[in-house]
């Protein structure tokens, strides 16, 4: 048996888990229900300075990729309970998914 | 005597012989839509990347009804990850304070608190 | 009262049966009968050759280990009183090859007990002079719940990742690991965790915790691994980000 390097997938969805739980669900409500519902309005001009805020942009990376990965690696060991295996296949969508969006989200970070 | 120790196969559909292991793939798929919330998240910052314009059609798709129903769902399940996150918490991670150990459920509600705090936070930042 | 309650048991004889099959037995009801009750009346006065390992009958030797209406658990732990309604169908645990009735094999289980180094490696090579290991109640008490396991192997049987892998070490071997681990006197836990780390180690785990659930000892096994994966983490990042930090 030789030791694992699952750490590295593993702390990182640690990390997205916590931050999921403490940010994802105020998040949703503002723009689920308070945005539509016309209590919060989400300005470009607001939205796009703290974006441009280096501060801000790691903020906004954090809050999308870590619970992106969160999402990958639970997905993947589900996708194993659920009779898909753990093959290269599964790995690959769902890590696969998981670089793209945080990609994405860099990209667009760095470009906002 | 000669020995046939007999195999039983596991079946694809253990998770629903119990009611233990159909919660725990609901705990377990909240994980789905957090990542199709970051999806969406990402798809705003793709919009706001992109200027003005584009920023504002990403509110007026966030607020149509389809969107909120998709959003309130994901909310359901994202306050559901929050709530067994929290309740785990403690097993993973038993603090101790000089010898003495944390009581489980201060642990869990020292979470809560933050994530009230938290929240409170993101809402006065989001103009509430 | 003259109430019978009717047992259908899982039966495996390897010289007569291609499959193993349900047989239905009645027994008398008892108030304070636990199901090992039920199984000793069946041995002794209906059918002697239905076969169980039971020992203690007081939840202390884990021999008795069965599905009982498809949960795990000890047969002298699960009162007939609490199975009034309807049929209680007993089989041998789940995720084990059957040896025969309700007698699985559980060599696998001895294997990886064994390979988790379930022993106090000492830090130095110590003589009789040295004297004895000193151990604070605090010391003792940082490990104390892991020791309490019975090996009933409930755990296992109530694991899906057991079901899905039978590599997995499992629950009860990885409390173990932790319980050394956590122990003052012990130095071993590098020597572990080529073992304890490795894919069919913790990792194999997604905390579904169903094995402390079951666990009649409260021994919390679910909470040992999770504990082993956040020190398991920060040793493999402390070894490539601190190359001379190895204990």
């Amino acid at each position: 048996m030789a030791r694992s390097n699952k750490p590295i997938l593993w702390l990182p969805f640690a990390a997205g888990g916590l931050v999921a739980a403490l940010i994802i669900p105020v998040l949703i409500l503002i723009t689920g229900l308070l945005l539509p519902l016309g209590v919060v309005h989400l300005p470009y001009e607001k939205m796009a300075a703290f974006a441009h805020n280096p501060l801000g942009k790691l903020i906004l990376f954090g809050t999308v990729a870590l619970p992106a990965w969160h999402a990958a690696h639970r997905l993947r060991m589900t996708a194993h309970d659920l009779g898909f295996g753990g093959g290269v296949a599964v790995k690959a969508t769902c890590y696969g998914s998981a670089w793209v969006l945080i990609a994405i989200t860099a990209a667009a970070l760095i470009m906002v | 005597m000669s020995r046939r120790p007999y195999i039983r196969k596991v079946k694809r559909s253990w998770w629903l012989s119990h009611r233990r292991y159909v919660v725990y793939m609901v705990r377990e798929l909240t994980s789905l839509f957090v990542g199709l919330y970051c999806a969406l998240l990402m798809v705003g910052l793709v919009r706001l990347a992109q200027g003005h314009a584009a920023w504002d059609g990403f509110l007026a798709v966030l607020s149509s009804p389809l969107a909120v129903l998709f959003q309130l769902i994901c909310l359901a399940f994202a306050a559901y990850h929050s709530v067994t996150w929290f309740a785990l918490t403690p097993k993973a991670m038993p603090l101790a304070l000089r010898g003495e150990p944390i009581p489980a459920k201060a642990i869990v509600g020292m979470h809560y608190g933050v994530w009230a705090v938290i929240s409170l936070i993101v809402l006065i930042a989001a103009g509430i | 009262m003259s109430e019978n309650v009717t047992l259908e048991i899982l039966r495996y004889r390897p010289e007569l049966d291609s499959e193993p099959h349900f047989q239905t037995y009645s027994i008398p009801y008892r108030d304070d009968w636990v199901v090992l009750d039920g199984l000793n009346y069946i041995k002794d006065c209906v059918d002697a050759t239905l076969a169980y390992r039971w020992s203690c009958h007081m939840a202390i030797c884990g021999s008795c280990g069965m599905m009982i209406n498809g949960e795990a658990k000890l047969a002298c732990h699960a009162f007939l009183r609490d199975y009034r309604d309807g049929v209680i169908r007993i089989e041998p645990l789940d995720h084990f090859p059957i040896e025969r009735d309700l007698v699985i094999v559980m060599d696998s289980f001895i294997d990886k007990l064994s390979s988790v180094k379930p022993y106090v490696i000492a830090k130095r090579e110590k003589s009789l002079s040295d004297g004895e290991n000193l151990q604070t109640p605090l010391q003792l008490m940082a490990f104390k719940q892991y020791t309490l396991c019975i090996n009933c192997l409930l755990c296992y049987a109530a694991c899906p990742q057991c079901g899905l892998n039978e590599s997995f070490v499992g629950p009860a071997a990885l409390a173990l690991a932790h319980r050394y681990n956590l122990d003052s006197r012990d130095n071993g836990k590098e020597q572990r965790a080529d073992v304890v780390a490795s894919n069919d180690g913790i990792w194999e785990c997604t905390f579904v915790g169903a094995c402390s659930e079951v666990c009649p000892k409260h021994v919390d096994p679910a909470a040992a691994i999770q504990q082993t994966k956040i020190s398991a983490s920060l040793d493999w990042f402390k070894a490539r980000l601190l190359p001379g930090a190895r204990r």
